[in-house]
């Protein structure tokens, strides 16, 4: 296995992280909604990630920042390519972080309505375009000699990607009910365990549709696999989901997304960007790789830095690993009381 | 406009309006996490509650503030690729590296530790507690560390060769990226001018409470001695760190004036080499003609600036541009930046920051601490100090309400002053992104269409307006109530194992969203 090979497999890695980490707390946005009924029960669900989404989304910086450092390439065409959905995502992100923080601030209803509402939206569009963008990657869009994207907007918009988008927003809404059963007490417990039985049924639905078409375009024995055990992994979440197994429930729908990501990035090796314009301008693990020096060098920092990341946000989960209840959730504090 | 320059431009301009605004929110959230930190530290080792307040206080406001700064420093890490992409390939390889390691090592440390430090409250032991925030305010600080040596690599490339098969830089020695003068010095001056930023901002809200205290009949004594303990730490803070920016200023000025002439000339406007070389005070010049008009100089300093002596030559515009053009081909005219943004950047983020400085300095003077004040004029910790001249002489009315505004007035001078400072640094480098590599014009995205671009430029700039318009007034609403007085500590430190008995089980949490 070359360096560039094992950068293909970090990447792979970070973006599983993201999506198993943000993955929840996009569902538990999209969740106060569907399944809050009163502001009590939407704070519940929006405290159970309080402490622990900013940190998930940093797995998504980071997987931006090791992409451009091991993959320039990638990253300049991914994101100069997916300019428009990469800038709604942007949007939605920023307006979803300052939701979160702000929201609490003021007691006045609309203000506490309008950054509610901006919760749902900026949870949802992402958890859909990501899905969007994995689908384009993973299909190939079309990929000029001087590795531009030269399509257009509309033309990631086509019917594989969109069905990629709502795999990826009923999935994460599916593990957020889940992640909403195991962290919480009271009647919202037992409606989420409802709500993800619904969700998770219609994921499966979409999953089967969206990792067929993949495995059947440009599936591999080893992709196969990792769509078995994605489709396995869901049915198993779904029984525990059943039992009141909720811990195993959690496990099992965050290994969905594990095995589901992986699947996307064993049909995509060894191409990083395939090229449905010509073969030979596609993006490899080769030709869009930094020079040995700099991925030695990132692999050193990897190696050192991410057990220890991993060691202090699984902490972080520890310390707040108490379930939460409406009658755990103290009247707003404001600025002068 | 021809369309590649519209290109171009379009692209400058977002990166400069998204940048510019997320810099407004980082050197408060750098100075205000150590800040909070250090009251939280005296909070837990002395027990005494005006640190307990001061903590909680200046903690909303810096959360206030870290917020925006976390999100809009996400469009910093993919606009490179989005509007950059020809920059991101060329430059992958070597800038790539600080800026993953920034994530890796910074990022994950703040944002999860902010996390803890925030909800933390009543499931931390105080000692763990105050070590969250210690994390965050580290977090912050490599940070910015990382990604000024990302800068400094732009401002002045090392460590790395150029590829003869792809032409692209790769990196050949991390340690002269993250090690080099430019990044050290670089790092000093914005860190310290971070804290400068953090201390007028303390000393600005210390000043309208205790300003608005002096003259109520019946203070809140308590919120009196959390902000008057603020107003000693912003001021302490404003010198010290006015005084460590005006010296890395100057050694930083000194490595430009070796690494990038062409910038340092512009910044004093010195269209023609001169031995020995004058510090411009004003100038009014004439790009087209290549000199000044009217012009305000002290003699010799600029000498003694770049070189430390008095009587050393200073290398003009027109000679740099003639040297860089017979360098790297083309006209002269092609290398000048743009003299009048560089001349008065450069004179705006000294004049702004340095009066902080000042009034930093004067205020450190008419509150100093009793032993230097005869017995009659000393006040206590929780009453609004009086503004001595002298041991025995009190500013006369007058006098003290312009000191107490001039506290509020220039609260957000630094802010000014590193905006300008940024301004200054990046369009003085023009017209390279990085210098001698990459002119600013080759790194653009070239399948970006313009529409797309105006959209995106369109979109951040009403977006972060919407957003500075909620931001600043919930920060105000903040500001202005001062601190809760009559919030108390958890009455027991709480233990990592819990509490989880039964009588804690449906006790409110200490804060939620």
């Amino acid at each position: 296995m070359q360096l560039h090979d094992v950068w293909f497999v970090l990447i792979a890695v970070l973006w599983i992280g993201y999506f198993f980490l943000e993955g929840f707390d996009f569902g538990i946005g999209v969740l106060t909604k569907l399944l809050a009924r009163d502001t009590a029960e939407r704070r519940v669900l929006i405290n159970t990630i309080g402490p622990v989404w900013d940190g998930n989304e940093v797995w998504l910086l980071t997987a931006g920042g090791a992409t451009f450092a091991a993959f320039p390439d990638w990253y300049a065409t991914l994101f100069s390519g997916f300019y428009i959905p990469l800038l709604v995502i942007l949007v939605c992100l920023i307006v979803r972080g300052v939701a979160f923080e702000y929201r609490a601030k003021r007691t006045e209803e609309r203000w506490q309505r309008n950054w509610e509402h901006a919760i749902f939206w900026t949870s949802l569009l992402p958890a859909f375009l990501w899905g969007v963008a994995f689908a384009n990657i993973v299909h190939g869009v079309a990929i000029d000699q001087d590795k531009n994207y030269v399509g257009g907007f509309w033309d990631l918009l086509n019917p594989y990607a969109v069905l990629g988008g709502l795999v990826t927003l009923a999935l994460f809404t599916f593990h957020g009910a889940v992640f909403a059963a195991l962290k919480t007490v009271g009647e919202i417990r037992t409606r989420a365990r409802a709500t993800a039985l619904r969700l998770g049924l219609v994921t499966a639905v979409l999953a089967l549709g969206f990792l067929g078409w993949t495995q059947v375009h440009q599936g591999t024995g080893r992709s196969l696999a990792a769509a078995a055990i994605a489709v396995a992994a869901l049915a198993a979440a779904l029984a525990a989901n059943q039992l009141g197994r909720e811990g195993w429930a959690f496990t099992f729908s965050g290994l969905t997304i594990v095995a589901a990501v992986a699947m996307l990035f064993l049909s995509l090796f060894p191409d990083v960007m395939p090229s449905t314009l010509n073969g030979g301008w596609s993006l490899t693990v080769e030709n869009a790789a930094s020079s040995p020096y700099t991925l030695k060098l990132m692999t050193v920092v990897a190696a050192v830095f991410t057990p220890l990341v991993l060691l202090y946000q699984a902490w972080t989960y520890w310390v707040f690993r108490k379930r939460i209840g409406v009658q755990h959730i103290p009247a707003v504090q404001t600025a002068d009381h | 406009m021809e369309l590649a320059v519209a290109h171009e431009t379009i692209a400058r301009w977002q990166f400069g309006v998204t940048t510019v605004y997320h810099f407004l929110f980082v050197p408060l959230t750098i100075s205000l996490a150590a800040t909070v930190a250090g009251l939280e530290t005296a909070w837990v080792r002395t027990g005494k509650e005006k640190y307990f307040h001061a903590t909680k206080f200046w903690g909303k406001l810096f959360l206030i503030n870290i917020a925006m700064g976390v999100v809009t420093g996400i469009v910093q890490e993919f606009q490179f690729g989005m509007n950059w992409s020809d920059y991101s390939r060329f430059v992958g390889d070597v800038f790539g590296a600080p800026l993953a390691m920034e994530a890796l090592i910074a990022f994950f440390f703040e944002s999860t530790f902010i996390g803890l430090w925030i909800f933390g409250w009543d499931k931390l032991p105080k000692k763990i507690h105050c070590a969250c925030i210690w994390m965050v305010a580290i977090g912050t600080m490599l940070s910015a560390y990382f990604i000024l040596a990302a800068n400094s690599w732009m401002q002045h490339p090392v460590g790395y060769s150029i590829d003869k098969a792809t032409g692209k830089a790769q990196l050949t020695d991390i340690t002269k990226v993250l090690f080099q003068d430019t990044t050290l010095v670089v790092v000093f001056h914005t860190l310290t001018a971070a804290f400068l930023t953090g201390a007028a901002f303390m000393v600005g809200i210390a000043s309208i409470h205790l300003w608005k205290a002096k003259r109520a009949e019946e203070p809140d004594r308590k919120k009196v001695a959390t902000m008057r303990t603020s107003l000693r730490v912003g001021l302490v803070m404003a010198v010290v760190a006015g005084l460590g920016t005006a010296i890395s200023g100057d050694t930083l000025a000194k490595v430009m004036f070796e690494q990038q002439p062409m910038k340092m000339a512009a910044a004093e406007a010195l269209w023609d080499t001169q031995s020995p070389a004058p510090f411009s005070i004003f100038a009014v010049g004439d790009v087209t003609k290549g000199h000044n008009s009217v012009e305000l100089e002290v003699p010799a300093a600029l000498s003694f600036l770049a070189k430390s002596d008095f009587s050393s030559p200073v290398p003009g515009i027109n000679d740099t541009a003639a040297a860089e053009a017979a360098k790297y081909g083309g006209r002269p005219t092609d290398y000048i930046p743009n003299v009048f943004v560089t001349y008065w950047g450069f004179r705006l983020m000294i004049g702004f920051g340095m009066s902080s400085f000042v009034a930093g300095l004067i205020g450190l003077w008419t509150t100093r601490r009793k032993f230097l004040l005869a017995p009659e004029f000393r006040t206590g910790e929780d009453e609004p100090p009086r503004l001595m001249l002298t041991g025995n002489r009190e500013l006369g009315p007058v006098l003290t309400k312009w000191s107490w505004r001039i506290g509020i007035w220039t609260m957000g001078f630094p802010l000014i002053a590193n905006s300008f400072g940024w301004i200054f640094t990046e369009m003085g480098r023009q017209p390279w992104a990085v210098f001698g590599l990459m002119t600013t014009a080759d790194a653009v995205s070239p399948n970006v269409g313009v529409t797309t671009q105006i959209g995106a430029l369109t979109t951040f700039t009403l977006l972060y307006a919407v957003l500075a318009v909620i931001e600043v007034r919930l920060l105000a609403k903040y500001a202005a109530a001062g601190p809760v007085t009559s919030e108390q500590p958890p009455a027991e430190d709480p233990t990592l194992r819990g509490p989880f008995s039964d009588e804690d089980a449906d006790k409110p949490l200490a804060f939620a969203y």
